[in-house]
């Protein structure tokens, strides 16, 4: 086992699923916001828009999107993230374009925990905010999504820690994370157990307290009414 | 009476088959204080919600200082702010302390500085006597003090008229007066009022006039004293002879 933390870079794998969860998750929650207020949205047109993007996206494999980032889009379509001329940028390419594929999956599972948020404002709340003269703008940013998004931190706890363990799908299209790592040493080590236990240990050890961390703050933050 | 501040003309809604505002033609002068009553499902609270188009009507006209209430957008919510309204849940803003609730609007709406506002807001919060709660929460508050801070929220916005939707029905009986006290006073300070209540004693205190509504029209409109002694039509004696001999 001391061979194996020797050998590899275990520590700089799971830094990697860090490194693509904190990104993701920034992304995840931009795209899943403006989706959560689309489909919320007096317009029609935003609402379908909102609807049909949750739909495509949250019933496709994540495998699916990403291949299609990687294969797709950075390939066959020549859509570089990084500068090609650089001698990193097949895996800058690979991480960048893991982080947008997590992104934009995740964001239609945080679209629906801020549209579960949303659910726990009373209309009333809306009204009031209209009727002392708040723009439908200045009533969503104001007084609808701080609650909404108070009402969805549990939730969006059980989304953060999927996609922590979704970051290992990154692995398909070459991005060295932590489970990429993991198949490696099996191939190369005999210790398959063991290393199984390490790298499952590895992600319970960034999971479990984030579950903790979202519990106590939806009950912290909760919205007293 | 003095000149009319809200004017609704031919008014018509319906709720599905349900036609809830029927031929509504009511004329509010400036400090006027209008008393809304009449049985539940008679049409008041959504008569109320019109005025400032929380709900919608499907034909007729609603003029408020004038103006006519415009479609949804940047120009109802500037009208919406001169319109205060005082609902029957509160409504308080329940991520925000009592002093941020009240100055809210007069902050992002009058883009008022941010001390002035303050300033302006625990005034009014004396005023409601609620100042020494400002830094809690509404849940903190208790029914009375929590519906007397929804009356200095839309007090702070400098409103030209007030609308009150039911606002003593959701309260305890002991707290019934002190909402009712504050708004007698606004009442006498010569703010134009226009109350949905079953507070007969409100009624008798401080309107000018009683509107009786029943199935969405307005049946009577009279002052206080005249109506409560001596109503007209047969719908409107019923109604007080129900609610009056307890």
């Amino acid at each position: 086992m001391g061979e194996i933390l020797r050998d590899y870079d275990v520590l700089g794998a799971f830094w990697m699923t860090i490194y693509l969860t904190f990104f993701s998750a920034i992304g995840a929650l931009v795209i899943g916001t403006i989706l959560a207020v689309m489909r919320v949205s007096p317009v029609s047109v935003l609402r379908a828009a909102g609807t049909a993007y949750v739909n495509v996206i949250r019933n496709t494999p994540l495998t699916l999107i990403l291949v299609f980032c990687s294969l797709g889009v950075l390939y066959i379509l020549e859509i570089n993230l990084a500068d090609p001329q650089s001698p990193t940028s097949i895996r800058d390419n690979a991480i960048r374009w893991a982080i947008v594929g997590l992104s934009v999956y995740h964001a239609a599972f945080v679209c629906e925990a801020l549209r579960s948020g949303v659910n726990t404002v009373p209309l009333g709340q809306a009204e009031a905010a209209r009727a002392i003269g708040l723009t439908f703008g200045q009533s969503l940013t104001q007084v609808i999504m701080p609650q909404a998004f108070r009402g969805a931190i549990a939730p969006l706890g059980s989304v953060l820690i999927a996609l922590t363990k979704n970051t290992t799908v990154a692995s398909i299209i070459g991005v060295a994370e932590a489970s990429g790592l993991m198949k490696e040493i099996m191939e190369n080590e005999t210790a398959s157990f063991a290393v199984f236990l390490l790298f499952a240990l590895g992600f319970v050890i960034l999971t479990l307290p984030t579950g903790m961390l979202f519990t106590w703050m939806s009950q912290r933050l909760a919205v007293k009414r | 009476m003095t000149e009319p501040l809200v004017v609704l003309k031919d008014v018509q809604k319906h709720f599905g088959d349900l036609h809830v505002l029927k031929d509504i033609n009511l004329e509010i002068g400036k400090g006027e204080v209008v008393v809304v009553i009449g049985p539940s499902g008679s049409g008041k609270s959504t008569l109320c919600r019109a005025i400032n188009r929380l709900e919608t009507i499907e034909s007729g006209t609603i003029t408020i200082d004038g103006k006519t209430l415009p479609e949804e957008g940047k120009a109802l919510a500037q009208l919406r702010a001169d319109v205060g309204m005082v609902f029957q849940s509160f409504n308080l803003f329940a991520h925000k302390t009592i002093l941020d609730n009240v100055t809210l609007g007069p902050i992002k709406v009058r883009k008022v500085k941010k001390a002035d506002a303050e300033k302006r807001a625990m005034e009014l919060l004396e005023r409601v006597g609620v100042a020494h709660q400002a830094q809690k929460f509404p849940a903190q508050l208790s029914g009375g003090q929590q519906q007397r801070v929804a009356i200095a929220r839309s007090l702070a916005m400098d409103p030209k008229v007030m609308l009150f939707d039911e606002p003593t029905s959701a309260l305890d009986p002991e707290m019934i007066n002190e909402v009712l006290d504050v708004m007698v006073n606004l009442a006498k300070e010569g703010m134009t009022m226009i109350v949905v209540t079953h507070e007969m004693g409100f009624a008798r205190k401080a309107a000018n006039r009683v509107v009786f509504m029943a199935d969405g029209q307005i049946v009577e409109e009279n002052t206080p004293e005249e109506f409560f002694t001596n109503p007209q039509s047969d719908r409107a004696k019923d109604f007080l002879g129900k609610i009056l001999t307890h």
